[in-house]
């Protein structure tokens, strides 16, 4: 069967599951309703592996099939909608399905009880199929309806316990701020369907790469230069991947989305739909221009060390995750930017597994958190603040261990997956500071600030993970009677993070080289770097190839003297217990309440935009009512009334032969004015009379 | 028979209407089970016009040409397009569904239903004449039961919300008036024949009327008299006012039909009748559109009543409309058209859902609820896909008419319509927030015992979510329809434009 049918019934199979949920998931709660889900999604996930293995048997870089059909056609105009499915689409597929299915099975055990259960995996049904339609979609119009899909179903899921107001908020603000970055994404969207008049991928790539890009600007904003206008499509497409991968400045969302289920936060907030905007920047890498990479690289570079700076003093064990998350977005981000292309995608397939696994591993410890504090009887104590953690090694070994995997993996150690793709970045970062000189930000000597905004991520990554490994799993536990009903995590909750653990190791992503320090493996085989159409000084793929190859041997030393510094200064400080934390925060002052306070967004963005926006919108409504309205349209029914009133009957006019137009119209409505008020209306058949009146008044002249 | 459809898809629910005034005033469900008649017997003549329509011909079908009163030339001219279907499908639909939200009306249900099913005859006039008189009394016709409905069966404020509706309209029914006159006094002989009037445009777009261009004299007298009803800022304000002391029906009939018949009348008229002046004020008009979406939704986001938001909303929905059709591309007035057609199904959702919980609660305070979704799931779940509908959610179908408008008028207005993308947002801050702020949250101890929306209720609905629903995944349906008479309508407006110098 060709792959685009497979990759169709991939999609449509969660659709039925959103649907069946929808409608009769209420009845069979308790009824294992839910494993018709879990079924559904695990067949798209044995479809996905056989997409795989048919991939890894066929071993083309360049496989490609595609299928489309014309979903409207207005004669000038048409909209496709189509399936594209290469290596890089199956590489995706396997990878939303792997999580997507571990999480619905996870999700039995820990959503157990829950007040809309039924309701939870019919959201998570939804999710999956619009991140598999992200997936195999040909074309930007696709991705773009299915984009806004992924965000709805976020809401959904964000909000599910909806009767906490931060949750409800925390939905609302993921959506709103999603569709700030959507806006530019679309308006992108109307430079490429006004010059190009296409939306497909290929189709688009050929026509900037042939010329006709450049004859089809036109008239567009006063006949801009076709480069220019190029670069900014790029950014703006780009916008919308700033959004849905939470990079700065609009990564707010982010960290608060963790009101939702922590499942939830695993599949859609860590290892897939915050992907989306990666996945979706190397869908458009072609037509990238330098200056577009650069700011990018730019973007993605400083999200990665802003972040980072957030996560190392938080104390929620899922906000530390959260920021980390957005710190390992802007690594894939900043990669695509340098034009690392495929350490980028490769970073979005590693950072899936380990971060799905540290929020499956982290909801394991909430969970069981949970149970305790609820035989306790406690309510106030918070189950995921790390201060009411530690020495939990004991208690939950498997999850300990699967942690402490994920931890190395995403610390970049070797013999772990994300050594591998981070060090592949970082000496990414290191080439094309060293050698590449388009775009602007190379060009303004700038170059330099991607290392070491990925350096000192990584280094920033090690401490904060090592910190809250011991600060949650080592040491004395901070609250005995917790600590004490605590133990391991039930099976539907360990057998999934297991799972995630084993493809958190180097293993998989090298075969068939089992050299733990990476170098050519299927993934770099199977996906090549896109090949630029950018017409005019597109970026220069080879030298940068040799830049990489030069700067892999410094970068790897670089990277993992840094990773051992961060893990050894979390050594001192969190499990020696050398250096007191309280004093060094002291110490830094406005540093750590910045860094505690996240640089204060949420509050700029408040007090500088919202609210002033809000009053603006108050006071137009009031503007609308009570001063235009009130003053102007009723003001001049009032004064007519007067008007007519004061002049007496109808007959004068008609004696007068008043040609006054405007007179006869204002006084004949203000005497309409009087006689409905007077109740009796009968102003139809006056009305009539006037009307003639006109046609023989129009007449004469 | 089928040589008559259009006079019957307009005169049965008058009939209904004089039927219903022979019934005695006890017998409720008599009364209410004719006007359920009339209207489904309108709805199945309106498909057996769907049927019956061909849609490979972009010119007007099912002709009935009679003359009526000779020593003025008038005609009655009945025919339907591409433009005017879509109208001819909605209005049915929509005072089908209307007729069952009007269930509970509380009194003198002899005359509401009357009325209602008069004003339904004056809407679908509108949308099948030819002639601009016949159109000018149909547009008339409609205004007097719409003005008792409101001022009788409306809310706290209805006297002076109908009496505002009838002034406002009234007003710009005379400058229609004028420029209906003018135009039929330009040609010799005179006509009032919108054919022969739109292949005159030539003629017209030369002369010259008090010393200007007539057609941009006439433009601008129509131009009044279409904006009052779109409404077009800064000829709204009756609209808030007029959509939240209707009943909900009312509402329902007001922002699912009759607004359209504001941009209907100048895809109708003015653009084909006077193509210069509209190239023209084309780019004024995009200009109102751009104000339109932005004024609207914010004056939306800071509405406490939740009927005047969904009210503001109307504005702010129908700003794409005037949008895409100012930009004479393809995909503009495709997108115009489908919107229009869209906007009627979803806010006819979006007011029947208010006249849910008004129901219930009988306030209307976007504030004075909380956590509701917890005793009302089934409800919430309809008010969900609404409001999506109205935020312009891929899937549903509003996401596709807005996108084809600003895909449309992008390369005409580039940059009105990129500040018009703001949109996007507002429209799902408002939504969104409203949405919280009523059914999220914990549960307000008021509502305790909120009532979950009924059968009949919910099925009112349904016909509506599978609409928008259906068209939001597969719009060609619908577009196929409409696109011949669209695109040739833009070519109309292009060549006469271009013969004119623009």
């Amino acid at each position: 069967m060709p792959m685009v049918n497979l990759s169709i019934i991939i999609l449509v199979l969660p659709l039925i599951s959103f649907v069946f949920q929808m409608f009769f998931g209420r009845r069979l709660e308790g009824k294992k309703g839910e494993w018709i889900s879990i079924s559904l999604v695990l067949v798209t996930l044995l479809l996905a592996i056989i997409m795989f293995a048919s991939m890894l048997f066929d071993y083309q870089p360049d496989f490609r099939q595609e299928a489309q059909f014309t979903w409207l056609n207005l004669g000038s105009f048409q909209l496709e909608m189509g399936i594209l499915v290469d290596n890089i689409t199956i590489i995706m597929l396997l990878v939303v399905a792997i999580i997507s299915g571990l999480v619905h099975i996870y999700s039995v055990e820990y959503m157990k009880g829950d007040v809309r259960y039924s309701r939870y995996f019919g959201f998570l049904g939804i999710f999956t199929f619009s991140m598999y339609g992200i997936t195999v979609a040909n074309n930007l119009f696709m991705i773009y309806c299915f984009w806004e899909l992924v965000g709805l179903s976020s809401y959904l899921l964000i909000g599910h316990w909806w009767e906490k107001k931060s949750a409800a908020d925390a939905g609302k603000k993921a959506f709103i701020v999603n569709r700030i970055g959507d806006i530019g994404m679309f308006m992108g969207l109307l430079i490429v369907a006004t010059v190009a008049g296409t939306f497909n991928y290929e189709l688009l790539f050929e026509r900037i790469g042939n010329g006709a890009w450049a004859a089809g600007v036109g008239g567009l904003f006063g006949g801009v230069d076709p480069s220019t206008l190029l670069t900014w499509a790029g950014v703006l497409i780009f916008m919308g991947a700033i959004g849905k991968s939470a990079q700065f400045p609009l990564h707010v969302w982010l960290p608060d989305a963790m009101e939702g289920p922590t499942p939830v936060s695993a599949l859609i907030h860590a290892a897939t739909m915050v992907a989306a905007g990666v996945y979706l920047t190397v869908r458009i890498f072609p037509m990238l221009t330098p200056d577009a990479m650069s700011f990018i690289a730019l973007i993605g570079g400083f999200t990665a060390f802003f972040a980072a700076t957030i996560a190392i003093t938080q104390n929620d064990i899922k906000k530390v995750l959260a920021y980390s998350t957005v710190s390992q977005l802007g690594y894939m981000i900043m990669a695509l930017g340098t034009g690392a292309y495929v350490a980028g995608f490769f970073h979005l397939v590693t950072h899936a597994m380990f971060k799905g696994l540290l929020f499956l591993a982290s909801g394991s410890v909430i969970h069981m958190m949970h149970h305790s504090l609820h035989k306790l009887g406690d309510h106030e104590t918070d189950a995921q603040d790390m201060r009411n953690m530690g020495g939990l090694r004991t208690k939950m070994p498997i999850t300990y261990t699967v942690f402490l995997i994920a931890s190395l993996s995403i610390s970049g150690i070797p013999l772990f997956s994300g050594f591998l793709s981070k060090d592949a970045i970082l000496a990414g970062t290191w080439a094309y500071a060293a050698h590449i000189h388009d775009g602007w930000l190379a060009q303004a000597h700038l170059g330099w600030l991607l290392p070491f905004f990925g350096f000192s991520a990584a280094l920033i990554t090690a401490f904060y993970m090592f910190r809250l490994i011991f600060m949650t799993f080592h040491g004395e536990p901070k609250n005995k009677a917790v600590f004490d009903n605590m133990h391991e995590a039930p099976k539907l909750i360990t057998v999934p993070i297991m799972v995630l653990g084993a493809l958190s190791t180097w293993i998989f992503f090298t075969l068939p080289s089992f050299n733990p320090l990476g170098g050519e493996g299927w993934f770099q085989h199977l996906v090549e770097q896109a090949k630029s159409v950018v017409p005019v000084g597109a970026f220069d793929a080879e030298t940068f190839a040799h830049g990489l190859h030069a700067a892999h041997y410094p970068a790897m030393y670089t990277s993992l003297i840094v990773a051992g510094l961060g893990i050894g200064l979390a050594v001192l400080i969190y499990l020696l217990r050398e250096i007191d934390p309280e004093k060094i925060a002291t110490r830094l002052g406005v540093l750590y309440r910045g860094s505690l306070n996240k640089w204060y967004m949420d509050e700029i963005y408040l007090h500088g935009i919202i609210r002033p926006f809000l009053k603006g919108c108050g006071a137009v409504a009031t503007f609308d009512m009570e001063i235009y309205d009130h003053y102007v349209i009723d003001g001049v029914g009032r004064r007519v009334k007067s008007l007519a009133t004061g002049t007496g009957v109808a007959d004068d006019l008609v004696v007068d032969g008043a040609v006054n137009l405007f007179g006869i119209i204002f006084q004949w409505l203000g005497w309409t004015l009087k006689f409905v008020q007077t109740g009796k209306i009968q102003n139809y058949l006056i009305y009539v009379l006037i009307g003639v009146l006109m046609v023989y008044l129009i007449n004469v002249f | 028979m089928s040589a008559h459809l259009l006079t019957l898809v307009t005169f049965i629910p008058v009939l209904g209407g004089i039927i219903i005034a022979f019934i005695p005033r006890e017998k409720l469900d008599a009364i209410r089970w004719t006007a359920v008649a009339a209207t489904a017997l309108q709805l199945l003549v309106s498909f057996v016009i769907l049927g019956s329509y061909d849609r490979m011909n972009p010119d007007i079908q099912m002709v009935e040409h009679y003359s009526w009163i000779p020593a003025f030339n008038i005609e009655y001219f009945m025919g339907i397009d591409g433009l005017s279907l879509p109208m001819v499908l909605l209005t049915p639909f929509i005072s089908f569904l209307a007729i069952f939200s009007s269930w509970k009306i509380p009194k003198a249900q002899k005359g509401y239903f009357s009325l209602f099913l008069l004003l339904d005859t004056g809407m679908m006039g509108v949308f099948v004449s030819l002639d601009f008189f016949l159109f000018y009394i149909f547009w008339e016709v409609m205004l007097l039961p719409m003005y008792f409905l409101i001022g009788m069966w409306g809310g706290p404020k209805k006297e002076y919300a109908a009496i505002k509706f009838f002034l406002y309209t009234l007003f710009g029914s005379v400058l229609m008036l004028l420029g209906m006159l003018a135009l039929y006094f330009s040609l010799e002989p005179h006509t009032f024949n919108m054919l022969i009037l739109r292949d005159a445009a030539p003629e017209i777009g030369q002369k010259l009327l008090l010393g200007m261009n007539a057609a941009k004299v006439i433009f601008m007298l129509l131009f009044v008299g279409f904006a009052i009803k779109v409404p077009i800022f800064p000829f709204h304000t009756w609209l808030p006012l007029a959509h939240v002391e209707a009943p909900t029906a009312i509402s329902v009939i007001l922002a699912g039909i009759l607004l359209k018949m504001g941009t209907y009348g100048f895809l109708r008229i003015s653009w084909p009748v006077l193509p210069s002046a509209t190239l023209w004020f084309a780019l004024p008009m995009a200009i109102l559109g751009l104000i339109n979406i932005i004024y609207g939704a914010m004056a939306a986001l800071a509405q406490k009543d939740l009927k005047k938001m969904v009210a503001y909303s109307s504005i702010n929905h129908m700003g794409y409309v005037l949008l895409g059709m100012s930009a004479m591309t393809a995909a503009g007035m495709n997108g115009a058209v489908f919107q229009m057609f869209n906007h009627g199904t979803i806010t006819a959702m979006l007011f029947m859902l208010v006249g849910v919980v008004y129901d219930r609660a009988h306030h209307r305070d976007i504030d004075g609820f909380g956590g509701i979704a917890a005793k009302v799931p089934i409800y919430a779940g309809v008010v969900a896909l609404a409001w999506f509908a109205g935020l312009g959610l891929p899937g549903l179908s509003g996401f596709i008419s807005e996108a084809l408008c600003f895909i449309g008028a992008f390369p005409v207005f580039t940059w009105i319509t990129i500040f018009a993308t703001l949109g996007i947002v507002l429209n799902a801050a408002y939504f969104l927030w409203s949405y919280q702020r009523i059914f999220f949250g914990p549960l307000n101890p008021k509502y305790e015992n909120l009532e979950e929306i009924n059968k009949r209720e919910l099925w009112t609905l349904v016909p509506l979510a599978v609409v928008v629903i259906f068209l939001g995944i597969y719009p060609a349906p619908m577009l196929d329809l409409m696109s011949g008479t669209l695109n040739q309508l833009v070519d109309i407006v292009k060549t006469a434009g271009m013969m004119a110098g623009f």
